[in-house]
């Protein structure tokens, strides 16, 4: 009894939500297929974050000598047509993802979703009808179609002001590191995913607000910040969390699409998209299919890694669902 | 319910309003002069003018929309800039139809394969055949197209040379087979979870074991009584898979050079062909939405459970 005291529930609410934290990050620890998954990821994101320090070659370096290598041990994936190290390649894409999928979801699902989600759940009215229908708006353009609009037409004009920006000041950094790039393709895949999160987290907060403990904290005076930061957000943070996994493999997906298309990650910024483009035509796929089938196989993993955590995370954050 | 679906409804056209008037502003604020493009890299002043004066372009973007969606209510989606001379909707109307062919063969391929595999996956429960296509349905909802693509082209086209490698011949032709295949697989994955999950539960059902009990062919008990049953939430999901297959199919149309909507919107959105970028929003969101309406419209009739009206929730 007194040794299994984690799983009672306690009165005390702030230990019992924590209970409530750590039993689901047990239950996830237990199986065995997220952990594999989880490991993974954080195979895949480490080796993005530190793909400086820790891939052996830099992404454009060349040896057009060793063009069209297949695998070897000095390079563990082969080279691509211009000589560039795969593995070192590969990598670098995955930083490009990494920063992408952080920002992107950090900003749209994260801070606009839960924040947005919040107000409309917890005040209704007005403040609801504005939001939904507003999300409604941005959700109704099919698939990636309104990412596809917004970078095509919004990246070249602030490309444009970037360049006489650049040209005024002597700074030469900006658009040489992708910046540009990284900033619009988030920001725009960002307005893409806001809402699935907004709505999740409304319709939590509309069922959570009808609790007895949200009318007490009113009675007693709390405010509306301190009731739905400290009453509210704990009990909507499973399903945030579980969707997050699943987001992530979205945002990163749409990412290589819009690199494949060109009007991405621009060369030489390495993106699985602009790898997968580079070596997609039908003669490289016949000499060397190794280098089209690396980078996709790289981003299915990723989806499939996501996708798989999702569930786990949802078995173990809502056990009673199943 | 009826003030439910009036509401859904009329909401329908303000949505498409406001998606219109987003995507032509973004049209006007991106790169490229319209009337450059209508008439390439050499031109007059003259002639500069006078398109500008004839597309009406020196007028306020609030005239210039209004005029816009009149000309689009009549049916009129404007003049192509890049294919000179010919209007949007003529250019859509025959590549909608090769698209529409490619999105139900692969349609096509989800339901009958998915079908078959989670039906036979359900009945024998627990064998390897059961843990494989559960192991599948993993698998195959992640396999990107950027993938399945290049192993399939490596081993029908290159391999076995028995596909072509791209090109299009109309829906009874082997060019078909592969795009459809590779944009069918992730609906197979995902017919065949639906399929074999709501099989089981059908199978714990008490009339099934009546059906049985009261002496009924086993043949008869699976088709008409489990089979029957067990693929109404399969078909309610078709309207969301009929939206999703249009995702994955301009890749797909790209990458066997198949020239359809896809094929033509990306085109269309390098060369800032904005009446058939516009044309093609309207006719997409259009579909997107109607066929989310249609879903929710009929959960609740499969599902008395789910209740509507009360809660505007909208999809």
């Amino acid at each position: 009894m007194q040794g299994d005291a984690q799983s009672l529930q306690l009165p005390d609410t702030d230990r019992r939500s924590r209970g409530y934290f750590y039993l689901s990050l047990r239950r996830l620890s237990r199986k065995k297929l997220s952990m594999a998954c989880l490991t993974i990821i954080v195979i895949l994101y480490g080796s993005g974050i530190f793909a400086p320090v820790v891939a052996p070659y830099g992404y454009n370096e060349q040896n057009l000598s060793i063009a069209k290598e297949g695998p070897s041990l000095g390079h563990p994936l082969g080279t691509d047509r211009l000589g560039r190290d795969l593995l070192s390649r590969v990598m670098f894409s995955l930083r490009t993802t990494v920063i992408i999928t952080v920002t992107s979801l950090v900003t749209g699902a994260l801070i606009i979703g839960v924040t947005l989600g919040l107000i409309a759940g917890y005040f209704g009215r007005m403040a609801d009808g504005i939001i939904m229908r507003v999300g409604e708006v941005t959700s109704a353009f099919p698939d990636i179609f309104l990412v596809l609009i917004i970078v095509a037409t919004v990246k070249p004009r602030i490309l444009q002001w970037v360049r006489g920006f650049e040209d005024a000041t002597g700074i030469d950094w900006i658009i040489r590191l992708g910046i540009v790039d990284y900033t619009v393709i988030s920001l725009a895949l960002a307005a893409f995913s806001w809402f699935g999160m907004a709505r999740l987290v409304r319709g939590q907060v509309l069922q959570a607000r009808e609790n007895q403990y949200v009318e007490a904290a009113r009675a007693m005076g709390s405010s509306t910040r301190r009731i739905l930061g400290k009453h509210l957000l704990p009990n909507v943070i499973s399903p945030v969390i579980v969707s997050v996994s699943a987001g992530l493999g979205a945002v990163a997906g749409a990412e290589v699409v819009l690199s494949w298309l060109g009007i991405g990650i621009q060369p030489p910024t390495p993106s699985l998209g602009v790898m997968i483009f580079e070596n997609g035509n039908i003669s490289v796929l016949r000499s060397d299919p190794h280098l089209t089938l690396v980078p996709s196989s790289v981003l299915v993993l990723l989806l499939f890694t996501f996708s798989l955590l999702g569930d786990g995370l949802n078995d173990a954050f809502n056990p009673r669902a199943r | 319910m009826a003030t439910y679906i009036a509401r859904r409804l009329l909401w329908v056209p303000v949505l498409l309003l406001i998606v219109s008037f987003i995507t032509f502003a973004l049209g006007r604020f991106g790169p490229g002069d319209p009337v450059q493009i209508l008439l390439g890299q050499n031109f007059r002043e003259d002639a500069y003018e006078r398109i500008r004066k004839q597309q009406g372009l020196d007028d306020n973007i609030a005239v210039q929309y209004a005029r816009y969606i009149g000309n689009t209510l009549r049916g009129d989606f404007g003049e192509s800039y890049q294919y000179r001379g010919r209007s949007v909707t003529d250019l859509l109307k025959n590549k909608i139809w090769i698209s529409a062919q490619l999105n139900f063969a692969a349609l096509l391929i989800s339901i009958s394969l998915g079908v078959a595999a989670g039906l036979f996956a359900a009945l024998k429960q627990g064998s390897w055949w059961d843990s494989a296509m559960v192991a599948f349905t993993l698998v195959g909802q992640s396999m990107h197209v950027f993938l399945t693509i290049p192993i399939a082209l490596l081993i029908f086209s290159l391999k076995l040379q028995w596909l072509p490698t791209h090109g299009w011949d109309g829906f009874f032709s082997t060019s078909i087979i592969l795009p459809a295949l590779v944009l069918g697989i992730p609906g197979v994955a995902i017919v065949t979870r639906l399929t074999r999950a709501s099989t089981l539960d059908v199978i714990g059902q008490d009339y099934i074991r009546t059906a049985r009990a009261k002496g009924l062919p086993e043949r008869l008990v699976r088709v008409r009584h489990i089979l029957r049953n067990s693929l109404i939430p399969v078909v309610t999901t078709l309207g969301f898979s009929l939206a999703g297959l249009a995702s994955g199919s301009f890749i797909v149309e790209l990458y066997f050079g198949i020239p359809g909507v896809g094929l033509l919107t990306i085109e269309s959105l390098f060369s800032r062909d904005y009446p058939i970028i516009m044309a093609v929003t309207l006719l997409g969101t259009t579909l997107f939405v109607l066929a989310n309406l249609i879903v929710d419209l009929v959960y609740p009739v499969l599902d008395p459970r789910i209740r509507l009206g009360g809660d505007f929730v909208a999809g």
